[in-house]
């Protein structure tokens, strides 16, 4: 009897970790069920390097939104990994821990703010600031304030990672520099920080996906033009925007091709996830 | 004492580098929650959360009942199923299995998936291939797979932290798997679990994507959903609607009720996450 509940118990908790295997083998399967078909019928060709996206008149391409999501996605780059990376070496390094007590759940709740709250706070703080910049643009919702807002919005990750990667290099590295003569800051900033390189870089790949999957806010700042992106001051639309915008009436091929959208975001994303725990695993080796 | 003998320009200039970059990340944080409490809560008003029928599209109470729904019902399904399949992991599971490390593998896989596939997951399978259009059980189900890797991770985290000879002195005294699992560890593991779920909540509350597209938006006509295939309308669903696209004639009163349901979303979020850091702690105390 005793032995019957114990296997059965251990037969429950291994389906119930089965469970997330089914559901990636699910997501993968409507996915791209029903990606492929349609991709198929746009033309592989017609549907990833195609400049037009008019599902009225039959153009489904979809260039315009690749591009778009590699733009922004570099630009949430350029401005939250420098600050990200800096401010892990002040948490790890420069920080006494009286203020690390109160700065880290500070950091915490950055990552805990819902994209909606963001997105609203890029759409009436950001936008507005960046429509009175010196410069000729229609409105403010451009390809600059959705870089800026996921720029802040991946700083929680950025930080995260880095922080913990900072905190793994051994002590003596720091210790050694130091007997070398090296002040804090150079033992920190040419000694401590590369030997992080990997696990910073980790932190990157994280931040570069969590930006090019961000929906939300993007579609509240960025203006959602369908067109080629036209530079940091003018309009711009996503992949993950275009699946949220349009998903809500879109039917038959229109649907189909919002859905391939979802494939190639999904193929994107994919990609980042495995290099991330690529790295991570040659990290801990 | 540090070497102050050393200390060259250059030195001053990465220490105000440092400074420089932690005060930008603070002062981003510091500003958006100022921002959305000072220009938000004039503009929460009890009329906001009215309950009288007919409702109008700008109270706030039927989405924030949609939501607590819809957090109570994810965590029934991903709560049971992230415990077990944590606990399969960490006290079954040999670490060289093969299975086990496609479940790994696939449990990454499904963090790292934005929640806009998620919501397109959802719809596929749910909203159109099991016919159960956009409603509460669709929602409720896609944000439960959402949260489930990071149940898993957290109780992971907790069961490891628990120590061996607890284990240990349970079969020395002549347990079994089972009930050393049940008994001895994970009441030992509790508070890193509840942590974990808390974090859950935090993340199902602030959920948009994915509820836009399973759940649905369009406003509620009675206070509570009369059925789980009830179409709702969550929370950040409502504040994104209001935002986006606010009731022709009333943008000024679709932007200031969003205003304050981007406060009310703020402090949920808020009092979750320092909900979950004070469990935390109580673990890191034993």
């Amino acid at each position: 009897m005793k032995n019957f509940k114990e296997n059965l118990m251990r037969i429950v908790f291994f389906i119930s970790a089965l469970a997330s295997v089914a559901a990636v083998a699910l997501i993968c399967l409507f996915l791209f069920a029903n990606g492929f078909p349609a991709m198929r019928e746009i033309g592989f060709v017609n549907f990833l390097l195609g400049q037009v996206w008019a599902p009225g008149r039959g153009y489904y391409g979809i260039l315009p939104f690749i591009l778009g999501s590699i733009y922004v996605t570099a630009g949430a780059i350029v401005v939250g990994v420098p600050i990200g990376i800096i401010s892990a070496v002040f948490m790890s390094r420069f920080c006494p821990k009286r203020t690390y007590k109160l700065i880290k759940p500070a950091i915490n709740l950055l990552a805990g703010i819902p994209s909606v709250v963001y997105g609203f706070f890029g759409l009436v703080v950001l936008v507005p600031l960046i429509m009175g910049l010196p410069f000729e643009m229609r409105s403010g919702q451009t390809m600059l304030a959705a870089s800026l807002l996921l720029g802040i919005m991946i700083l929680p990750t950025v930080i995260a990672v880095s922080e913990s990667a900072l905190r793994s290099v051994p002590e003596s590295y720091y210790e050694g520099a130091l007997a070398l003569g090296a002040s804090h800051e150079r033992s920190v900033y040419f000694c401590v920080l590369p030997a992080a390189r990997s696990g910073i870089f980790a932190a990157v790949i994280l931040g570069i996906g969590r930006a090019i999957g961000e929906t939300m806010a993007v579609i509240m700042v960025a203006g959602n033009q369908p067109r080629m992106p036209a530079g940091l001051l003018s309009g711009v639309r996503t992949m993950t925007a275009n699946i949220g915008l349009e998903m809500s009436y879109a039917g038959g091929l229109h649907r189909d091709a919002l859905i391939a959208t979802g494939v190639v975001l999904f193929v994107f994303i994919l990609i980042i996830n495995w290099s991330f725990s690529m790295l991570k695993r040659s990290m801990e080796q | 004492m540090r070497n102050k003998t050393t200390r060259k320009p250059i030195d001053i200039v990465f220490r105000c580098i440092t400074y420089f970059a932690i005060s930008m990340t603070l002062f981003a944080l510091i500003y958006i929650i100022g921002y959305i409490l000072f220009s938000g809560l004039p503009h929460l008003r009890p009329s906001l959360f009215s309950f009288n029928p007919p409702l109008d599209s700008i109270s706030i109470t039927p989405p924030i009942i949609s939501t607590i729904i819809l957090i109570f019902s994810a965590l029934i399904i991903a709560v049971p199923l992230g415990i077990f399949a944590a606990i399969y992991l960490v006290e079954y599971a040999k670490r060289d299995n093969k299975v086990v490390k496609i479940i790994r593998l696939t449990t990454e896989t499904l963090a790292g998936i934005p929640s806009i596939v998620y919501g397109l997951f959802g719809w596929l399978f749910l909203v159109i291939f099991l016919g159960w259009s956009q409603s509460l059980l669709a929602g409720a189900i896609t944000v439960s797979i959402m949260v489930l890797p990071l149940i898993i991770r957290t109780t992971e985290e907790a069961l490891k932290s628990v120590s061996d000879s607890f284990r240990e002195g349970s079969f020395g005294l002549g347990a079994g798997r089972l009930r050393t699992v049940f008994r001895i560890v994970l009441p030992s593991a509790i508070p890193g679990i509840l942590a974990g779920v808390i974090l859950a909540i935090g993340r199902i509350a602030g959920e948009t994507a994915a509820l836009l597209l399973t759940a649905g938006g369009s406003p509620a006509s009675t206070i509570f959903p009369t059925s789980i295939f009830d179409s709702v309308r969550p929370l950040s669903v409502h504040m994104y609607l209001l935002v986006m696209e606010p009731a022709p004639g009333y943008f000024d009163e679709s932007r200031n009720a969003a205003y304050a349901t981007a406060v009310v979303l703020l402090i949920t979020v808020v009092g979750i996450n320092a909900l979950s850091a004070f469990v935390a702690k109580r673990l890191a105390k034993g």
